[in-house]
């Protein structure tokens, strides 16, 4: 996003913000703080400060109630990614059920580290902590979709699949 | 005997048609029609009911010190923000069966006099949010939900509130601040959130389970819920079991089997995979004592060890460990526990919310030695340096973060001590791919 673009959430979201809002008593708005970041990550991929100037107008807060938050939670990319960000869980228990093999195959095949991406702007692989999937794991997460019981061949389908 | 999940795996049971052909919802008709609050309450007094995301603290106990003064609102808040490593229990049901947690969510909102409710998940789950979401909706259409719930006066409103990946937003105080809109910093406490909690209002924070428990309770009474289990530790507990088993996944159990029965059982885990033998089990989550075999099968006295708060915690910190929030992490001989170490003292260093030094610090300390100690850069005082740093951590921060990441690291080294002296003495064999040091004469040599 560049900055001469404006940041306005469709009119079917915006409905929704304000639903959100009414979650909370009266004075509380703030609250709905972290499922607006949800929905202006889901909006715009990342959250440019353009962005969270934007929530914080929605909210009524200052602009630096949004960036101590934003940059507090670690779902929330304060940086561009690609169009599938594949979030991989590094801890011990997936590591048990064989992840750190599979997590280094799906590197190869993308040709990329963990928190680079793709040169196509297709994929961005980051590292994540335990994403409570530990016995189905190895797991990574696209967007909503955990991605569960990953062997390599699995690996190889799901980029396959989302390469298209 | 299953509480939470007799009907789990009947087809369409998170639906509401379904989940009320199998008794649901009940448990609202009962206690709004026929039960004060208080006797709600009472009943879940007596079933013995303790805090199932791991502190073990008994749920009645907490609801009865919740501040009640005319005119303030108060708040019931679901933790389910299930973030432990080795735990994914709450996911499950919440996933399978999410109208369990909800009616238990009414149930206890109920008791506890709270007009509007808010159930916390982890903001990784958003596809549990949705299936939550959904099933609130059929609720609130069949009257279940809003004002006058069911003829009864009582009204109700009940919201899921998505975190955004933070561990620490767990610890209750960090989850109210969190759910306010802010950093997931601890608060310091007292005062408690009984009495000053969401908005500065009295609030109860339950884990999911916890909650869900609830609604056989009222059912069936809280002494009949005390009749399962042993002692103190009464009821069923869902335990979430990974690693190296033939059957990974969600039971629940009656409290009280052996652990022995739970890990080699075709009714539970089934025993370890073929051609392998158990090591070490991590029976509470990541947090809690790593233990041995020998250690985790039996207690020092040689009594069978069994899936309860009091005979997990047998021994102290010397020989015994927690039930925890039942993350079971069951790891046979192939199993490098420095390499195992790392990752949680990773991850806790990742998870520190940095208010208190000692955790800010000592945690990013913790990580970079086990790092060189993993990767051939050990030196012999790193070991007692571990020691040290995890002891200066322990007790020394406002909220129980400090003190998770201080037990796994000191217990690994207690119990495994020589596994981290190998990698310092031999880095060449240690950084082998897959190396794995092998005690002599222990029970998983194969």
């Amino acid at each position: 996003m560049t900055k001469t673009q404006t940041v306005q959430f469709p009119a079917d979201t915006l409905e929704r913000v304000h639903e959100i809002i009414k979650r909370y008593p009266e004075g509380r708005q703030k609250s709905a703080l972290l499922p607006i970041l949800h929905l202006a990550q889901a909006e715009w991929r990342w959250l440019s400060p353009e962005v969270m100037d934007y929530v914080a107008g929605l909210l009524n807060i200052k602009p630096v109630e949004v960036y101590e938050v934003a940059t507090f939670y670690t779902m929330f990319h304060l940086e561009p990614v690609g169009e599938h960000v594949i979030e991989y869980c590094r801890t011990g228990p997936c590591c048990l059920m064989g992840g750190v093999e599979v997590y280094d195959h799906l590197k190869k095949k993308l040709g990329i580290e963990t928190g680079e991406t793709t040169p196509d702007g297709k994929f961005t692989i980051k590292e994540v902590e335990c994403l409570a999937a530990c016995g189905w794991g190895p797991v990574f997460q696209i967007r909503e979709k955990y991605y569960m019981h990953l062997t390599k061949e699995k690996v190889d389908e799901i980029i396959e699949e989302l390469a298209k | 005997m299953k509480i939470l999940t007799q009907y789990i795996d009947v087809p369409g049971i998170e639906t509401i048609d379904v989940y009320r052909k199998h008794g649901g919802y009940a448990a609202v008709e009962k206690a709004l029609k026929t039960m004060s609050p208080d006797e709600v309450t009472e009943e879940v007094k007596k079933s013995g009911l303790r805090g199932r995301g791991g502190a073990g603290f008994p749920v009645g106990m907490k609801w009865s010190f919740l501040a009640k003064p005319e005119g303030v609102p108060r708040y019931l808040v679901c933790n389910a923000d299930e973030s432990e490593p080795g735990t994914f229990k709450d996911h499950y049901l919440m996933m399978k069966s999410p109208h369990t947690l909800i009616e238990g969510m009414i149930v206890s909102s109920y008791a506890l006099g709270a007009k509007s409710s808010y159930i916390y998940v982890r903001g990784e789950l958003m596809y549990v949010i949705h299936i939550l979401e959904k099933a609130i909706q059929e609720a609130y259409n069949k009257g279940l939900l809003g004002k006058n719930i069911l003829g009864s006066g009582y009204d109700l409103d009940l919201y899921v509130q998505p975190g955004g990946g933070a561990y620490i937003c767990g610890e209750e105080t960090a989850l109210l601040e969190s759910l306010e809109g802010k950093r997931g910093n601890p608060r310091n406490k007292p005062p408690f959130p009984a009495v000053k909690g969401l908005y500065q209002c009295p609030t109860v924070v339950n884990n999911v389970e916890s909650i869900a428990a609830t609604s056989w309770i009222v059912m069936n009474g809280g002494d009949e819920y005390a009749k399962i289990g042993i002692g103190r530790s009464t009821g069923s507990k869902l335990i979430s079991v990974s690693g190296h088993v033939r059957k990974p996944g969600v039971y629940e159990i009656p409290l009280g089997i052996t652990v022995e029965d739970f890990i080699f059982a075709d009714e539970w885990c089934g025993g370890i995979r073929a051609g392998h033998k158990l090591k070490a089990v991590v029976a509470g989550g990541s947090s809690v004592p790593i233990l041995p075999a020998e250690l985790i099968l039996k207690t020092t006295n040689g009594e069978k060890r069994l899936m309860t708060y009091e005979s997990l915690s047998d021994g102290g910190f010397a020989t015994g460990t927690m039930l925890g929030s039942g993350g079971f992490i069951v790891m046979d001989e192939t199993t490098c526990i420095v390499h195992n170490t790392l990752t949680f003292g990773r991850f806790y260093h990742h998870e520190s919310c940095g208010q208190c030094s000692p955790c800010r610090e000592g945690t990013g300390w913790m990580d970079k030695i086990l790092y060189r100690i993993e990767h051939g850069q050990g030196r012999q005082e790193d070991i007692d340096l571990l020691v040290d740093v995890s002891k200066k951590i322990e007790g020394n921060t406002i909220c129980p973060l400090g003190d998770a990441a201080a037990w796994p690291v000191a217990a690994a080294i207690r119990h495994f001590r020589d596994e981290f002296e190998w990698h310092v003495k031999h880095p060449e064999k240690a950084t082998q791919p897959g190396a794995v040091f092998m005690r002599e004469g222990a029970s998983w040599a194969v």
